[in-house]
């Protein structure tokens, strides 16, 4: 959970980025770290195996400056994507405010998407939190690769939408990304919600900003 | 289930707390303590200003602690209430406080592990009743009281430097 701190006058965030292993969650890490202006971030920190895989996290801190009098930060976390590093997933997922689920386009790794998103949900049900009710966006990264599953198809499986029983929540919101692809319609006669996709290709830096300007967006509302 | 919150840390909250980490410093000659939440953000720090990165060390602390809760665990333990990492010349000794917060106390030569975990058990009690208080407080819907959330403006404002900062090619 966010933690605003008067005493020394911070505002905190924790953003973790999940998914399948190789889907790419440490080349985003990177991919801001390199391209944020050096006044603005901390050290990035890796606990990963000798062949660079994350055995922990990695971790970065972002600065967005002082703001009316509050000096405001992200942390930055990912997870080991392998499937037997669930403890530590879990653990990396304690006080989160906001989660990007970074999912592999790859057509063969779909099955690996599934497992991870499922398992997201169910970690963060540990924690006491729901996945439908925290901020939170899909990134469709390595949109590059000849491979890759057309959106419609990965949508479908990894963001379906979930019912909203909010009646205030029951209207026709648009996707301010994309116009055409409402984030919450009616599908016969039930409300459906679905979160907000990007699409990347996190070695050469697309859709990584956008991804990550939408949710610390959606982060920051949950103060106010 | 439910949704991420925020908590506040609040000027008289530091005030309390500042006042029990002082005392524990002088009872027994450590040099620094620290306060970090178990989610890795640093709460509050008395003694010595610490040499190191605070935001660094916040995080890996949180992430050691965690990672010994789940080995205590594997071993048929709740939890291990405390730890301890011993150094040539400077020593942490870390304590959980109402399971949601860690005691990190740094020191050196010129005192001993054994007053040092005599004075924090002494102060981790009064230390876990303040944060008790504390996150009972925020249970209770005191968000919506002044001081208690961000100010107006402040959302706007920190949209705009989202903008600004994470462009979409950033700013390098």
């Amino acid at each position: 959970m966010s933690l605003i701190n008067y005493a020394s006058r911070e505002v905190n965030c924790k953003l973790v980025y999940y998914g399948p292993g190789l889907g790419g969650k440490t080349t985003n890490l990177e991919y801001i770290y390199e391209k944020v202006a050096p006044a603005s971030k901390g050290k990035m920190i890796s606990l990963a195996t000798e062949t660079e895989r994350t055995l922990f996290f990695d971790f970065l801190p972002v600065d967005l400056g002082t703001i009316r009098g509050f000096k405001t930060r992200f942390h930055l976390y990912t997870v080991p994507g392998q499937v037997y590093y669930n403890a530590s997933r879990r653990l990396i997922l304690r006080g989160v405010d906001g989660v990007v689920f970074v999912a592999d386009s790859q057509l063969e790794r779909m099955e690996a998407n599934l497992e991870s998103m499922q398992n997201l949900y169910d970690n963060l049900a540990q924690h006491g939190l729901d996945l439908t009710r925290i901020p939170f966006v899909i990134q469709y990264n390595k949109r590059d690769l000849p491979n890759a599953a057309p959106v419609e198809q990965l949508q479908e499986a990894l963001n379906p939408g979930w019912p909203v029983e909010d009646p205030a929540r029951q209207r026709l919101t648009p996707d301010p990304a994309r116009p055409g692809e409402p984030l919450i319609r009616q599908v016969d006669e039930t409300w459906i919600e679905r979160v907000a996709y990007f699409e990347a290709a996190a070695v050469r830096g697309d859709g990584v900003f956008d991804t990550l300007r939408a949710v610390s967006k959606m982060v920051l509302k949950t103060l106010g | 289930m439910s949704g991420a919150a925020s908590w506040s840390f609040r000027e008289e909250d530091a005030s309390r707390i500042g006042a029990l980490l002082d005392r524990l410093l002088a009872e027994s000659s450590a040099r620094t303590a620290l306060l970090v939440d178990r989610a890795g953000q640093m709460l509050a720090t008395a003694g010595q200003p610490p040499r190191f990165d605070p935001i660094t060390f916040a995080t890996l602390t949180a992430a050691d602690f965690s990672a010994n809760d789940q080995l205590a665990r594997l071993l048929g333990e709740n939890e291990f209430g405390a730890l301890f990492h011993q150094g040539e010349k400077d020593s942490l000794y870390l304590a959980d406080v109402a399971r949601r917060v860690i005691l990190v106390v740094l020191f050196d030569n010129s005192t001993t592990l054994g007053l040092v975990k005599l004075r924090v058990r002494g102060i981790v009690g009064e230390l876990s009743r303040v944060f008790l208080e504390m996150f009972a407080r925020e249970g209770a819907g005191e968000r919506g009281r002044p001081g208690a959330g961000v100010e107006r403006g402040f959302v706007g404002e920190a949209e705009d430097e989202i903008d600004r900062l994470f462009g979409t090619s950033g700013r390098g």
